[in-house]
């Protein structure tokens, strides 16, 4: 015969199983509206910086310019958006570490590695009219798999990434420049408007 | 000394006369203690509305199961269904009322306050 459990291990037993319930059923809602609205405006500015995709065939200083342009922006986003996060998820009192945020950030990873593997790849194959529809598809792939663990509008603003990301596929590369600025450009401040709006920050 | 020993007693009663209150609080809500019901309620504490089938998939039950339970919480007015229809698919929404909401933080109340008391003794 078992000895009974005591009183206190049982209550506590109760309240973990009440905060995973809520953590599992949660979903993760810093999703930064304003954070998002800056990451369109640093990416409008950046599209005019790079300009269009170098016409010439032979890879010079023009080619690395628009790359390393457009890195740079990838890198200012990352910045802004993993501090506007973090900054959300605090004021909400949520963690970054666990539960919904954690599946978020998982759903999110693997597309965005891929993307930047394609684009050291692409990149050394001088295949770089490839690289703004990797982009925008692992963009689009990325939140709209993360986002199934947050707001419902952050997967519909993946699908539209999906959407531009195929246009770009099969586009005159003349149209890639827009495209870009129309994606992480126009697509971040609209969504990013109507969550600051809707949700708060 | 003799004083002292007095001293010690009364407060050894008053602290027992405090763990006693501890422990009973409030009457436990055996409604939302049962587990498939307790994970319905806080389920919905952290969502504002879940289907019936994003429940099911939630708390791994059977459809029966989490009717049985979904109607015993909708019962006491814990729990609030609204039934639609997506095209022609019957849709059931679950959503947590005040009253519920209530119970599910008197339930933590009394669970955090059982802890406390035991670890006061």
């Amino acid at each position: 015969m078992t000895a009974p459990r005591p009183i206190h291990d049982k209550a506590l037993d109760n309240l973990e199983f009440i905060r995973s319930t809520m953590e599992r059923a949660g979903s993760f809602t810093a999703v930064p509206g304003w954070g998002m609205v800056l990451l369109g405006l640093t990416a409008l500015g950046m599209a005019q910086h790079a300009g269009a995709i170098p016409a010439a065939t032979v890879y010079g200083t023009a080619h690395s310019h628009w790359l390393w342009t457009w890195l740079l922006e990838a890198a200012l986003g990352v910045g802004i958006g993993v501090t506007s996060m973090v900054l959300k998820a605090r004021r909400a009192g949520d963690t970054m570490t666990q539960g919904p945020a954690r599946k978020f950030g998982l759903g999110v990873l693997p597309p965005f590695v891929v993307g930047a593997l394609l684009t050291y790849v692409l990149w050394n194959a001088k295949q770089m009219q490839l690289l703004p529809a990797v982009w925008l598809l692992c963009y689009g792939a990325g939140i709209m798999t993360g986002g199934a663990f947050s707001l419902r509008v952050v997967p519909v603003m993946g699908l539209c990434f999906l959407a531009l990301g195929t246009v770009a596929l099969f586009a005159p590369v003349a149209w890639d420049a827009w495209l870009l600025a129309a994606g992480f450009g126009g697509l971040h401040i609209l969504f990013g408007l109507i969550i600051a709006r809707r949700y708060g920050g | 000394m003799a004083k002292s020993n007095a001293a010690r007693a009364d407060v050894e009663r008053r602290a027992a006369v405090k763990v006693k209150a501890q422990l009973a609080p409030a009457e436990l809500d055996r409604l939302i203690h049962e587990r498939v019901r307790l994970a319905i309620v806080s389920a919905l504490a952290a969502r504002e509305r879940l289907t019936f089938n994003e429940l099911k998939s939630l708390l791994k039950t059977s459809d029966g199961n989490l009717s049985v339970h979904a109607r015993k919480l909708e019962d006491a007015d814990y729990i609030a269904c609204d039934k639609s229809f997506e095209g022609r698919v019957p849709k059931t929404e679950y959503r947590l009322t005040a009253l519920g909401r209530r119970a599910l933080e008197r339930y933590l109340d009394h669970m955090e306050a059982l802890i406390r008391a035991t670890r006061a003794r």
